[in-house]
């Protein structure tokens, strides 16, 4: 169990059964008066938000969570498998919770896969991935300014926005975590 | 929050460490042209106030204090008129976007005194802070000047629940749900047009306050907020020592049932009320919020040099 003095922004609590991130939080406590630990939490599956006061007496559950990395291997066409590199154990995971990290998953690439009670919940990808541009209009040769983009995009069909000096067949890398184009690794 | 260097953070603090030292020097320039004397009292101490929600730091088998509070009473009994002290105090388990662990709290008494004149000390003060400083520029600075040197509200506890919780204080001390509906009903509403002081607090909440005469019920406590932000606690003290005796009593054993430490009752203090604490008024004032009001600021961390990680 957690007190209340340890809850903080990014933890991850049990209420009712269910497993939340606690994704704002504030310490509020009149100065004669009670602490109230004032948290916003999001639902880790449904992702729905609350918002929930903790006393200073209270035990918070914790979830039973649980990290693995494991290796992405195919999509069977209703999951995601992901592999177990040491056990070599499959897993599925459903397609809401992967979301539009579809677009970066890749064949062999190392995820941390988050399991809630045994149920894979949450997919982290590497920060960065690299794929390469499939489509996007011509830019102007030694134009190096950053701050205008074109549209482009990758093998999947997956849309980003580019740097005018991007061609292509350029491999670039992308920022999972913003799903934004990070920086050109190599040009065609 | 973006990892900074700690070099970085203490170059962006300069404005308002630069306030924070005139705001240091105009705290002791008023009180030393009002005739109070600075008064330093023991940080380290064996018997912090037992308060029902205010739990001190242990340190080597004493406490660090929580307020300099009984010291200063017993200055007073001892026959000193009018004192003031400025500085570090320590709360346990108190670390948010406005407070801190360790943080700084300016006090000040005066004998033959009320809550009232007290009200004035500190609205007088806070004008002379605003002024000293602050550099206004433009209509903008200016209009943040005349906020605090303008006039302020004044609202018993009673009329705020009403207005602002549609509720009765009293129904509401009864349920225990008091700081509940203060912290997300009230607080939200106080010293946004001006600073607004809330008065006359449930007699169960008066802490070391004397009750209000001819009403039983009410204490003779204030509180000033400015933008939604507790800033100062002032009380007409309780100089009664059979009542002072059993409200430490009745709080220490709140404490012991709510599974917390209860502080051995402070036997000097005990002894200077009963040798006889003249008539007084005294408050509290947190001196890094006055400055976050200020300066404008939504966290404490920006009004101190080195906040704690």
């Amino acid at each position: 169990m957690y007190n209340a003095s340890d809850l903080r922004k990014g933890l991850k609590i049990e209420l009712d059964g269910e497993p939340y991130c606690i994704t704002e939080f504030d310490f509020r406590k009149p100065g004669k008066g009670q602490s109230i630990y004032r948290c916003k939490l999001r639902h880790m599956i449904n992702g729905t938000g609350m918002e929930k006061s903790f006393r200073t007496a209270d035990k918070i559950g914790k979830p039973d969570l649980m990290e693995r990395d494991m290796i992405y291997s195919y999509d069977d066409g209703m999951s995601y498998v992901f592999m177990d590199p040491t056990t070599y154990d499959q897993i599925h995971v459903a397609p809401e919770v992967i979301g539009d990290l579809k677009y970066f998953l890749k064949e062999d690439i190392e995820c941390e896969v988050l399991f809630y009670q045994d149920r894979p919940i949450e997919v982290t990808l590497p920060n960065f991935i690299e794929a390469e541009i499939t489509e996007t209009e011509p830019g102007a040769r030694g134009d190096t300014a950053t701050n205008v983009t074109k549209p482009a995009k990758i093998e999947n069909g997956y849309e980003i926005a580019v740097p005018l000096f991007v061609n292509q067949g350029d491999l670039v890398k992308i920022d999972t975590r913003t799903g934004q184009y990070s920086e050109r690794v190599s040009k065609a | 929050m973006p990892e900074r260097s700690d070099m970085d953070r203490l170059r962006a603090a300069r404005k308002n460490l630069t306030a924070r030292a005139v705001l240091n020097d105009t705290i002791r320039a008023f009180f030393r042209s009002r005739d109070f004397l600075e008064v330093d009292t023991p940080v380290r101490i064996p018997c912090p106030a037992n308060e029902d929600y205010i739990d001190a730091i242990p340190s080597a088998g004493q406490f660090l204090r929580a307020s300099p509070e009984l010291h200063m009473k017993r200055v007073l009994a001892a026959g000193y008129d009018r004192i003031f002290q400025i500085g570090p105090c320590f709360r346990s388990g108190e670390r948010g976007s406005r407070h801190l662990p360790e943080f700084t709290l300016l006090e000040w008494y005066r004998t033959q005194a009320g809550y009232q004149d007290i009200l004035d000390d500190c609205r007088e003060l806070i004008a002379a802070a605003a002024e000293q400083v602050l550099e206004p520029a433009g209509e903008d600075g200016a209009a943040h000047v005349a906020f605090f040197t303008g006039d302020w509200a004044v609202m018993t506890v009673e009329d705020a629940f009403h207005t602002y919780a549609a509720a009765d204080v009293d129904q509401c001390v009864a349920d225990g749900c008091f700081d509940d509906m203060l912290v997300d009903r009230v607080e939200p509403n106080l010293g946004f047009s001006q600073p607004t002081v809330l008065i006359d607090y449930p007699a169960s909440l008066a802490a070391l306050a004397r009750r209000k005469p001819g009403h039983p019920n009410r204490a003779e406590r204030w509180e000033l907020y400015i933008r939604g932000l507790e800033i100062a606690n002032a009380y007409g003290e309780l100089t009664d020592p059979v009542e002072q005796r059993q409200r430490f009593a009745e709080s220490a054993e709140y404490r012991r049932r709510d599974g917390r430490q209860a502080y051995p009752i402070d036997p000097w203090f005990m002894a200077a009320l009963e040798a006889g604490l003249p008539p007084c008024g005294g408050i509290a004032l947190g001196v890094d919020r006055l400055l976050m009001a200020l300066m404008g600021v939504d966290s404490i961390d920006q009004v101190v040099a080195f906040p704690p990680r």
